[in-house]
């Protein structure tokens, strides 16, 4: 099994009317066993920005921390938030620091920009951005998630609509995906509230 | 005074609190061509006096006024070779920030960064500050900004400042002039006239520089100010 496979994940992120949702399943295995059911792979990083770290769980946690560090910096030097973008460009020269050693994770970001814009955006290991006008994926279950978020997906969505969407997406995503699944925590971003729910699924 | 016991060393706070050194070089900026800048509501203006050592040199080869970033240019009174050091840092500065983080750096970054720069030669060994103050004007998110670093590494933002010789007068003089809602035009022929205040011999396009950078953040300078001093006459 690679490395990327050790411990599962499965995330996706959509853009919507004015709103976005990221998802992810919630399980952390080693190797076939299941380790624990709860585990959380997105993270805030400001009221308007989130990031999805899928791959090896001790890496996405540690890049999780290096970016938390590097954007409150950048929060007291310039007194304002990153913009998505921004980060964005931050995550990928982090990644790619570690050129010939990297981090085996598979960043999602998700965010609000100025004027309330989504932005969306995936990058490899190495940090080779690429940005989606619709929807990104991550994880051991991407290539189902490609399929169900291709057929599934509508440009425009409402906030219901767009969770409704995201979830079938992954529940169904990862029920072909041994390595995750266990439920799914969806997050959906537009730009009064945040709502987060968490689903549940096969729990196998 | 006792001061002066202490004002070889840079690294060696004097009995009344200073770092004598700084304050040499604080001198030096005080004896450099006059400069200054003016904040309007849609841009900033620089300007500086260009008096060259002969008529033999090639006034055109000289340029006081330097871009930092194609929104943020600076213009110095002192030492020229210092503040060409100052900025290439600066410059490789905003460079690395782009690069980072693939925005503009604001004006503010740049200017705490340079003057982080400065201040680090007020704390080392075997160096000394650097002999020239700089007026760094920008223009970004947050709109016309000026900004004003001095060898000491402090910085202030103002709405209208000079340095160098003759700086009471033209400080009295922009103190005067300037009003909050000044148009980007106005703030140049004012600059333009505080300049021809203490200017020694005959104002023309030829012995001043003027860079200015409007709402379009782009950082213009005019080495041959000739149609704007003309048309002052």
């Amino acid at each position: 099994m690679s490395i990327f496979e050790y411990n599962g994940s499965a995330l996706v992120a959509m853009v919507g009317k004015n709103c976005f949702a990221i998802a992810s399943d919630r399980r952390l295995g080693v190797n076939l066993q299941t380790v624990a059911t709860d585990f959380q792979r997105i993270f805030k990083i400001h009221d308007k920005l989130y990031i999805g770290l899928s791959g090896l769980a001790t890496d996405a946690q540690t890049m999780y921390q290096r970016l938390v560090f590097r954007h409150k910096l950048y929060q007291l030097r310039e007194e304002r938030d990153m913009k998505p973008q921004t980060f964005a460009s931050l995550v990928s020269a982090l990644l790619y620091e570690k050129r010939f050693g990297p981090y085996f994770c598979q960043p999602v970001i998700a965010g609000l920009g100025d004027d309330d814009v989504p932005f969306i955006c995936t990058m490899d290991c190495l940090g080779a951005k690429e940005l989606a006008k619709d929807f990104v994926v991550s994880g051991t279950a991407s290539e189902s998630l490609y399929g169900a978020c291709e057929s599934m997906y509508k440009p425009n969505m409402e906030p219901e609509e767009l969770f409704e969407t995201i979830s079938q997406a992954l529940l169904s995503s990862v029920d072909r995906d041994c390595l995750s699944g266990w439920g799914g925590h969806v997050l959906l971003v537009t730009p009064t509230e945040v709502q987060e729910r968490t689903l549940k699924g096969r729990m196998d | 005074m006792g001061d002066s016991q202490y004002s070889f060393s840079l690294t060696t706070f004097s009995p009344t609190g200073k770092l004598v050194q700084i304050e040499h070089a604080l001198t030096a900026v005080g004896s450099g061509q006059t400069s200054l800048g003016i904040k309007a509501a849609n841009g900033v203006v620089i300007a500086t006096e260009k008096k060259l050592p002969s008529i033999l040199v090639d006034e055109t080869s000289v340029q006081k006024i330097q871009l930092m970033t194609t929104n943020i240019g600076v213009v110095y009174s002192g030492m020229g070779p210092d503040s060409r050091v100052l900025v290439r840092k600066s410059r490789k500065q905003a460079q690395q920030y782009f690069r980072l983080y693939k925005e503009p750096i604001p004006v503010t970054q740049l200017v705490r960064e340079t003057a982080a720069v400065m201040q680090e030669f007020t704390q080392s060994g075997g160096v000394r500050p650097f002999g020239v103050s700089l007026l760094v004007a920008g223009y970004d998110d947050n709109g016309p900004q000026l900004y004003q670093v001095d060898p000491s590494g402090s910085y202030f933002s103002w709405k209208a400042s000079a340095m160098g010789k003759n700086v009471s007068n033209a400080k009295t003089f922009l103190e005067k002039r300037y009003t909050d809602d000044m148009e980007l035009d106005d703030a140049v022929h004012t600059a333009i006239l505080t300049l021809k205040e203490g200017f020694q011999g005959q104002i023309s396009g030829k012995n001043i520089e003027i860079g200015i950078v409007g709402a379009d953040r782009k950082f213009r300078y005019y080495i041959e100010a000739v149609a704007y001093v003309l048309w002052l006459n």
